[in-house]
């Protein structure tokens, strides 16, 4: 049996007060089988943090936890996830996810939406467009998710005409619409090429100044390059959750040197 | 698009000019405190030693920290090993400034000599080598740095025929054998320093053009 280790380095848990997200004793359940075992894990604001672990370690299940997506796709969980040190759950769950955007594995752009009306979306359905700033919203949006230039002269062109790294930009547009505190990106570049992913990388570094980011990541490379910190999941527990630097130059359970070292997983 | 990780090259770069400099100051001194007897430059040089030391520490740890998280490759790897090689060698080479200035406080018990042999000429190429093979490294130079290894030649010419001169100097018995060591040991570290900027120099080349040229490699 693994040991659950769920207390990060001293070196973050003092800043308690930049707490942006935190994770108390969580279980999920696909029915009767259990995908995360008492997980407690915090997120500090304006901090990226990496979730790596092997196939069905639960690292994607925990994301969905976080904006309360896991119920969507039929889970249970108990345990508490405060934002801003209030329950999720006391929270209606669509402006839960307004204030939780999320970016999927695969880009998803609305196919018969034109690039405008991709990122307008979002304002539309949360009622936000009414303010008579859409435009300057959706040019800010493209701009943070340093596809504005790219686009600018094509707004009207369809969401799918652009290449597959442009279209996660997009997808990234939309959800920074919305004015969202914290990201949560499921293998944001898993699919594509080493350029668009080094764009997708850099934007991240650049979206932490406002944002507080979870990423799950196949890549154990993108971890490091990209977050602050680090939680290693196997098989539904967190085995260990630490500074990013520390993971993956002297971590401290034996388990996550092998994962990380290319021994197991 | 730049990417942040070339800052932190950036970073490191610096860092290891500040160091440069650091040793490059500290080798000068160590050589006056000979030159001109001047106690109080070889004690500055003994106590500002721990300050390279923290500096290789610091760059040290930016190079892993560099490596585990950002894999780099081509150019950035080429520039990373060889900043790390450079790393010890200027450390080492502040280690032996350390050692000239000891040499030269044991030297002052004895009074001015009347003649320090090859080690002025060898310290003014030294001196010139160190600041060819810095220079290289800040304009990733490679021509810079193969001129320091055309000269490297010249101070192992000159550190033998210092040695012949010391043992001359003692079989005629005009001078206690103390001095006599203490010379070779100030001439066996310029010869020691001018084989760092020699490594330095052959990182640069290493660096800027991804050859390898140290143990004669590419004659090979």
């Amino acid at each position: 049996m693994i040991e659950t280790l769920q207390k990060p380095s001293s070196a973050f848990v003092s800043h308690e007060m930049n707490i942006k997200l935190e994770a108390k004793n969580v279980n999920a359940f696909f029915g009767k089988t259990q995908a995360l075992r008492n997980i407690s894990l915090s997120i500090e604001k304006n901090h990226v943090v990496a979730i790596i672990g092997p196939s069905g370690c639960g690292k994607s299940t925990f994301l969905r936890c976080l904006n309360r997506m896991h119920e969507v796709a039929g889970g249970t969980m108990n345990g508490t996830i405060l934002l801003d040190g209030k329950d999720i759950h006391e929270n209606d769950p669509v402006n839960l996810r307004r204030r939780v955007g999320m970016v999927f594995q695969k880009a998803n752009p609305f196919p018969t939406m034109s690039i405008f009306d991709n990122v307008a979306a979002g304002l539309r359905f949360n009622g936000m467009a009414h303010n008579g700033h859409l435009a300057e919203t959706v040019e800010r949006s493209l701009q943070q998710a340093a596809l504005w230039n790219e686009v600018k002269d094509s707004l009207s062109k369809s969401g799918m005409s652009i290449s597959g790294g442009q279209q996660q930009r997009l997808c990234i547009a939309r959800a920074l619409a919305v004015n969202p505190e914290v990201l949560l990106m499921d293998e944001p570049a898993s699919a594509l090429d080493p350029i668009s992913t080094a764009k997708i990388e850099e934007l991240i570094y650049e979206l932490k100044k406002d944002y507080t980011i979870v990423i799950v990541t196949h890549n154990m490379q993108q971890a490091a390059r990209v977050s602050d910190e680090t939680a290693f999941f196997y098989i539904g527990e967190l085995i260990e959750f630490d500074n990013t630097k520390k993971i993956f130059t002297a971590p401290s359970i034996k388990q996550t040197e092998d994962y990380v070292t290319g021994r197991f997983g | 698009m730049e990417r942040h990780f070339q800052h932190e090259l950036e970073s490191i770069k610096t860092t290891l000019i500040k160091m440069g400099s650091v040793v490059e100051e500290n080798f000068d001194f160590a050589i006056q405190s000979v030159l001109e007897h001047n106690n109080s430059l070889a004690q500055h040089v003994i106590d500002t030693d721990s300050r390279v030391n923290s500096l290789e520490i610091e760059i040290d740890n930016s190079i892993i920290d560099l490596l585990a998280l950002q894999q780099p490759v081509a150019s950035d790897l080429r520039f990373i090993i060889a900043a790390q090689k450079i790393n010890n060698d200027l450390e080492r080479i502040g280690d032996h400034a350390v050692n000239i200035a000891e040499s030269a406080l044991t030297l002052l018990k004895y009074g001015k000599l009347e003649s320090l042999l090859e080690i002025p000429k060898m310290s003014t190429v030294t001196k010139l080598m160190l600041r060819h093979a810095l220079d290289s490294f800040i304009l990733l130079d490679p021509n810079m740095a193969r001129s320091v290894l055309e000269t490297d030649d010249q101070i192992d010419e000159l550190n033998r025929t210092m040695i012949n001169e010391v043992i001359e100097l003692l079989k005629s018995e005009k001078r206690s054998v103390e001095i006599g060591l203490e010379l070779i040991r100030i001439s066996r570290n310029l010869e020691r320093v001018a084989d760092m900027t020699t490594n330095i120099a052959e990182e640069v080349i290493f660096h800027t053009q991804a050859r390898v040229v140290k143990h004669h490699a590419e004659e090979k």
